[in-house]
C-alpha cells in the first residue's frame, strides 16, 4: 500500500487544474476561430461577415452551437455503424492528446515528455484515421473519394512533416519541446532553420487539411468531402477537430520555430498566444488566397520537391552540429 | 535545370504576390450595405409594391377595364366594375393578393390610364398570411405617380361625365357621316 503525502496529492491536483485549463482553453480557442476566420475572410473579401449577434458578430459561434445541439443527429443506414460514430472522436481525441506536450510558459505544461516531438508527430498521423474511418464507414462514394485523397495526402506529407523537425531537433540536441524552446533564446530556429519551417508550415496545412491542401473536404468538386454524411454534433466535432489543428499547428510553430514563450517585457504566456494567434490568422489568409491543388500535384509537389530540400537540410545543419560541437 | 528554377521562381512568387494582394484588401472600401440600417438606392423604375394613382385632378384614374387582371401571370388581381351616374367606369373593389404576385410588371404595360403603377418600395414583409391581400383603400395613393399630369378623360375621345365626343385634348369635331360636304 503505498503513502501519498500532502504534497503528491498537490501536484496531482494541479496537474489536474492545469490539464482541465489547458483543454477548456484550447476547445475555446478553437471554438472561437470560426467567428474570427469568417469576419477575417470577409475583411479580405471586401465584406463584413456575421457581424448581428454579440459584439462584432462574436456570439455568432454560440448561436451556431445551439443550432447544431439541436439538429438531428442522422446516422444512415447504409453507414457502418460503430466506425461512423467513433470517427469524430478520433479527431477531437488526437488534437486535444496532442495539446498535452505543448510547452505554453515555462511552467504550463501537462506532460513535459522528453520525446515530445515524437508524441506530437504520432497523435498528428493517429488523426489522419478519423478521416478515413469517417469515409469508409460513411459508405459515399464522394466521402470515399475524400477519404483516399487523405490517404494520398499522408502518405506524400508525412515523411518531409517528420523530416523538417530533425533539424530543429538536432540544433537543440533534444526531444523535449520545452528544451527546444529554451535552445532559441539567442536566435530563433526560424532564421537558421528557414527551409524546415516553410516545409512544416506547407505540411501542417496538409495535415489538417486546411486550404490550399483541403482535399478531403473539397466542397466544389466533394460535395463536403469525408464528412458529408454527417450531421448534428457528429458534424461540429469534424469541425471544431479542424480548428483544433489549426490552434495546434500554430502553437507548434511557434513553439518549434518562433521561440514559444521568449520575448521581451510582456509575460511568456502573452508572447505565446500572440505569435500563435499571428499564425492563426495566416492559416485564414492563406484561405482567402491560394488554390487548391489536385492530389497527384500535391503529392508530386511532397516528393519531388519538398522531401529532397528536407533531406538536405537535415544534412547540412548535422553536418554544421558536428562541426561546431 | 534552368527552366525547372524559372518555373519554382515564378510559381512560389505567384502565390506569395497572391497572398499580398489578398491582404492588401484589408484595406479596401467593403462593399456591403448594411440593409437596415443602410437602405441602399433603388430606381424609380424599380418593380416593387403596386399602387393605384389618381389623375391631376385628383379623380382615380383607374377605369377598371380589368387588362391588368387578364395580363397578369399568377391571376392575383381581381377587378370588380362599377358605373357612375355620368357613364364613367371606376372600380368598385380592387384587390391584389401580394403573397402571389410576382411583381413582374405586366399590370403596369397592360393598363391604358396609367392607374396602376409599381413603386420601389419591398418592405412588405407580414406574418399573417391574409394580411398580404391589398384592398382598394390600401392601394389608392392621392399622388400622380411616375406620370404627372396625365388624364385619360382629356385625351380620350369618348362621352364621359359631361365631356361630349370631339371635347378632348387635341381631337378633331366629330365628322358628320350623314353629308356628302368635306
Amino acid at each position: 500500500m503505498m503513502e501519498f503525502t500532502q504534497a503528491d496529492v498537490l501536484s496531482v491536483l494541479g496537474t489536474g487544474i492545469k490539464t482541465l485549463v489547458i483543454l477548456v482553453g484550447a476547445v475555446l480557442m478553437a471554438a472561437l476561430m470560426i467567428p474570427i476566420e469568417r469576419r477575417l475572410l470577409g475583411l479580405w473579401q471586401d465584406r463584413y461577415g456575421p457581424n448581428r449577434v454579440g459584439p462584432f458578430g462574436s456570439l455568432q459561434v454560440v448561436a451556431d452551437m445551439i443550432k447544431i445541439f439541436f439538429k438531428e443527429d442522422w446516422i444512415p443506414p447504409f453507414a457502418d455503424k460503430a466506425v461512423f460514430v467513433v470517427a469524430p472522436a478520433i479527431i477531437m481525441l488526437t488534437s486535444l492528446l496532442a495539446f498535452a506536450v505543448i510547452p505554453f510558459t515555462p511552467t504550463w505544461t501537462v506532460a513535459n515528455l522528453n520525446v515530445g516531438v515524437l508524441f506530437l508527430l504520432a497523435m498528428s498521423s493517429l488523426g489522419v484515421y478519423s478521416v478515413i474511418f469517417a469515409g469508409w464507414a460513411s459508405d459515399n462514394k464522394y466521402a470515399l473519394i475524400g477519404a483516399m485523397r487523405t490517404a494520398a495526402q499522408m502518405i506524400s506529407y508525412e515523411v518531409f512533416m517528420g523530416l523538417s523537425l530533425l533539424g530543429v531537433v538536432l540544433l537543440a540536441g533534444s526531444f523535449n519541446l520545452g528544451d527546444i524552446v529554451e535552445s532559441q533564446r539567442g536566435l530563433w530556429n526560424v532564421i537558421p532553420q528557414f527551409p524546415a519551417f516553410v516545409i512544416f508550415f506547407i505540411a501542417g496545412c496538409a495535415e489538417i487539411h486546411r486550404a490550399p491542401f483541403d482535399l478531403p473536404e473539397a466542397e466544389q468538386e466533394l460535395t463536403a468531402g469525408y464528412h458529408t454524411e454527417y450531421s448534428g454534433m457528429k458534424f461540429g466535432m469534424f469541425f471544431v477537430g479542424e480548428y483544433l489543428g489549426i490552434v495546434l499547428i500554430s502553437c507548434l510553430v511557434t513553439v518549434l520555430f518562433f521561440g514559444g514563450w521568449l520575448g521581451p517585457v510582456l509575460p511568456g504566456f502573452v508572447w505565446f498566444f500572440l505569435k500563435a494567434f499571428f499564425f492563426m490568422c495566416f492559416f485564414i489568409l492563406l484561405r482567402a488566397s491560394t488554390v487548391r491543388p489536385r492530389y497527384d500535384q500535391l503529392m508530386a509537389f511532397g516528393w519531388k520537391i519538398l522531401l529532397p530540400i528536407a533531406i538536405v537540410n537535415v544534412a547540412i545543419t548535422g553536418a554544421i552540429v558536428v562541426a561546431t560541437s | 535545370m534552368k527552366n525547372a528554377a524559372q518555373t519554382a521562381f515564378s510559381a512560389t512568387s505567384s502565390v506569395l504576390r497572391t497572398i499580398g494582394m489578398t491582404f492588401m484588401h484589408s484595406f479596401r472600401k467593403r462593399e456591403t450595405v448594411l440593409y437596415p440600417e443602410e437602405k441602399p438606392y433603388l430606381p424609380p423604375r424599380y418593380r416593387g409594391r403596386i399602387v393605384l394613382t389618381r389623375d391631376p385632378d385628383g379623380a382615380e384614374r383607374c377605369v377598371a377595364c380589368n387588362l391588368c387582371s387578364v395580363s397578369c401571370p399568377v391571376d392575383c388581381i381581381s377587378v370588380v366594375k362599377g358605373e357612375d351616374e355620368t357613364g364613367r367606369w371606376y372600380p368598385e373593389s380592387f384587390r391584389i393578393n401580394f403573397s402571389r404576385c410576382i411583381y413582374c410588371g405586366f399590370c403596369e404595360d397592360a393598363c391604358p390610364t396609367y392607374a396602376i403603377q409599381l413603386t420601389p418600395d419591398f418592405e412588405m414583409g407580414e406574418f399573417n398570411r391574409q394580411n398580404m391581400v391589398y384592398e382598394k383603400s390600401d392601394l389608392t395613393i392621392s399622388g400622380v405617380g411616375k406620370r404627372p399630369g396625365y388624364n385619360f378623360y382629356r385625351v380620350a375621345g369618348m362621352a364621359v361625365g359631361g365631356k361630349d365626343k370631339g371635347e378632348a385634348e387635341n381631337e378633331a369635331k366629330p365628322v358628320n357621316i350623314k353629308t356628302l360636304l368635306p
